[in-house]
């Protein structure tokens, strides 16, 4: 079974269009999506709805810190987040904004674990940056893999049986055996705001029975998109963020 | 927990016949399997490569050597071999056909190459040199086919080489290779060089796994074994595995005076320190290989004594302050080193075309400034009459076209040591420029096409079936003032 794995699309229409395109001409079994539908983008509420729809297909969604801001807190954010998440709650109707606060917090299948940030704080949105953190979601989670997001740029962390932890910068289209004598944490890049300076849309097809991973970067009309956010009178910055990919 | 292997026992559908061989970090069985194409459930990576219309069918299956549980070292070579290898295709490596994750038992089942590696020449060193040039071609294109597929091998030695009954060489083991796609698990669990230390490239015991050319010095090592018997750096341990930074070794034909000066130039470039001093690629180590006569002569063929010294101490100094790359480009390195064929037809009539030729050439090699040019005519042979190859003063055409070929060439503002000139004897032109392509790894093919005319249409052209056939790009040059024929 082939399943795309989604994260961070941030109100970005043009970006997430684009990925399920993809995703669909390569005859992907099911969807599940790691978080963030919302913040930054001038897209929210189409966006939802359309996780909506793929939620009633069967996919699966979980809930990132932007979606969680809606109904609740955004004292935490950084002032340019917390700018886009006012904008977006007027942005959004009643049954979308319970649809984003009943969204649970991890999925488990078997020894694969998802969630949006990390595995062992899902609500503290602590962000895996590196080997480090890998190594504290290591120390804390049995699962054999785990799938989040959160950081915008796509890596892959792996344990060997000696506990020691190695990271992988991974190239697009290529196709990466998870052995299973490892223990693996794979960061899926942003759908809906790169930071990497490519400006092309992140996702990864995770193939349970070969089981091995493929990240993918899908070039979309980002100008376009950041043309949106710019008419939408977010802060100019976010736009820029799309245009250049950082 | 581990199996005990025994001949009869079934792991996966595929059952123990005979232990064949253990080494340093495996086992190897012969196994046979159940029902053949259809039991491989539960392995991973387990799907055989399509069309596979070379090799037999045997198949072996490889056991790491797991039993000193404390060194990790064996597991993470196992995995990374089990990362690479259904990655790779073609006749320069075993097929593989399916993998076992540790528990119960780890493994990999792959096509089972008959003979012996070349280890079992190494009672027979010194070698004669014909031989140890023919066996050096063979396995630099094993490795050329190999970096083309992105893989640096990094454990090139007699043991891991072996032949096809059709003659090609196989590598074998990946436990130390790296992929540049793939995680590099070895440099990342581990913090020292990985390799066989009398084979071991400079900057492969600085620590760095990135660049192909090391697996150009670990041949160079190789063929100075068998053609002096004696290996160029001892089998050193610890900090001696250093000295191979500034100390040279001693010439080959020091040691065996029956060694062509021209084969020693090919050994030391492969054992330069730097690998900037090296062959770009493995299939410009072929090229000169198989063009002796070719091999532009330095100082390094003349050698008789190590260096002073004076240099020795200078290049202790440069050691001191390596670093290793960081990333991998095995793809660039490749790319930056294309072999070029030139195909120039040196009829008469066709001077304002070989001339278009020459300027296109020399564009494309100023700004490779590693490419090396092949130059090729062909001497076309009649079907049915006997040919006669000689003129009516007796004088060879081969010859005749060789000296016409080079006297192009000479016309060229490239360095000699980047050309080389070959005549083809062929019936068919375009099939014979094809096929010396595809031998050579050509990465792109210049060839001259005169304008069109009714009867070369319905002929049909050497360029057309060329752009056609060929394995690698192809450019089609026309004479820049021929006009169309006007009918």
């Amino acid at each position: 079974m082939l399943i795309a794995l989604l994260t961070d699309i941030h109100g970005n229409r043009e970006a997430f269009s684009a990925v399920l395109a993809h995703a669909r001409a390569l005859s992907v079994d099911r969807f599940i999506l790691l978080g963030d539908y919302v913040g930054y983008g001038a897209d929210p509420a189409w966006v939802v709805d359309t996780v909506r729809t793929l939620v009633d297909e069967g996919a699966v969604a979980l809930m990132g810190n932007h979606d969680d801001a809606i109904d609740g807190s955004d004292e935490d954010m950084n002032p340019i987040a917390r700018e886009a998440i006012r904008w977006t709650r007027g942005q959004l109707g009643m049954e979308q904004r319970a649809f984003l606060a009943d969204l649970p917090l991890i999925h488990e299948e078997g020894n694969v674990l998802y969630v949006h940030a990390n595995g062992f704080a899902p609500r503290g949105w602590h962000y895996i940056t590196d080997v480090i953190e890998a190594t504290r979601h290591f120390s804390r989670i049995e699962a054999h893999i785990t799938f989040c997001g959160h950081v915008h740029v796509p890596m892959l962390y792996h344990m060997s049986t000696t506990a020691k932890v190695g990271s992988f910068s991974p190239v697009s289209d290529n196709e990466i055996p998870l052995l299973p004598t490892r223990t693996w944490l794979a960061v899926i890049g942003a759908v809906g705001q790169p930071r990497d300076s490519v400006p092309a849309a992140n996702y990864a097809v995770y193939d349970t029975a070969q089981q091995s991973l493929r990240y993918f970067r899908v070039p979309y009309d980002n100008m376009t998109a950041a043309r949106k956010v710019r008419e939408a009178g977010l802060p100019d910055i976010l736009a820029q963020r799309l245009e250049e990919g950082r | 927990m581990r199996l005990r292997l025994e001949p009869g026992m079934v792991i996966d559908g595929f059952t123990l016949v005979e232990h064949l061989n253990t080494g340093g970090m495996a086992q190897i069985w012969s196994v046979t399997r159940e029902g053949d194409e259809t039991a491989e459930k539960e392995s991973i990576g387990s799907i055989p490569k399509p069309g596979s219309t070379f090799g037999s069918d045997a198949l072996v299956m490889k056991f790491p050597m797991l039993i000193d549980s404390d060194d990790p070292i064996p597991i993470v070579c196992f995995e990374t071999e089990q990362m690479i290898m259904p990655r790779l295709s073609g006749r320069h490596v075993p097929r593989f056909i399916a993998a076992g994750p540790l528990d119960p038992q780890a493994y990999i089942v792959m096509e089972r190459i008959q003979g012996q590696s070349l280890k079992a020449r190494l009672k027979d060193v010194p070698l004669p040199w014909q031989e140890v040039v023919a066996i050096g071609a063979k396995v630099a294109r094993a490795l050329h086919e190999l970096h083309l597929q992105k893989v640096i091998h990094l454990d090139v030695k007699p043991s891991n080489i072996m032949f096809r009954e059709t003659g090609e060489a196989v590598l074998v083991d990946f436990g130390f290779s790296r992929h540049e796609q793939l995680p590099d698990l070895l440099a990342e669990e581990f913090r020292e060089p990985f390799g066989t230390t009398p084979y071991m490239a400079p900057e492969q015991v600085l620590e760095d796994r990135a660049d192909p050319r090391s697996d150009l010095f670990a041949l160079g090592v190789m063929l100075y074994f068998f053609v002096t018997g004696e290996r160029p750096f001892g089998t050193p341990k610890g900090g001696q595995i250093r000295r191979r930074l500034w100390r040279d070794p001693v010439p080959p034909r020091a040691l065996n005076p029956e060694c062509p000066p021209w084969l020693q130039e090919i050994i030391l470039r492969c054992l330069e320190v730097d690998p900037n001093d090296r062959y770009a690629t493995a299939a410009q180590l072929a090229l000169d290989l198989e063009h002796p006569e070719q091999v532009r002569l330095t100082e390094r063929a003349q050698r008789l004594e190590r260096d002073s010294g004076l240099q020795t101490f200078r290049r202790w100094l440069k050691a001191r302050n390596a670093k290793p790359l960081e990333t991998p480009n095995i793809v660039g390195q490749l790319s930056r080193a294309p072999i070029v064929l030139a195909a120039i037809d040196l009829s008469p009539g066709n001077e304002d075309l070989v001339e278009a030729q020459r300027v296109l050439i020399e564009r494309i090699l100023s700004t490779d400034s590693q490419a090396r040019l092949s130059c090729v005519n062909v001497l076309k042979l009649s079907r049915i009459a006997v040919d006669v190859l000689e003129d009516e003063e007796g004088r060879s055409l081969h010859v005749q076209r060789l000296v016409q070929l080079k006297h192009w060439g000479a016309a060229l503002d490239v360095p000699k040591e980047r050309v080389t000139y070959s005549v083809l004897e062929a019936t068919d032109p375009a099939a014979a420029i094809i096929d010396y392509a595809r031998h050579n790894h050509v990465d792109h093919i210049v060839i001259g096409a005169r304008a069109a005319s009714a009867l070369r249409r319905y002929l049909g052209s050497v360029s057309s079936q060329v752009v056609a056939e060929a394995p690698c790009s192809v450019t089609v040059v026309r004479a820049p003032r021929e006009k169309p024929e006007i009918p």
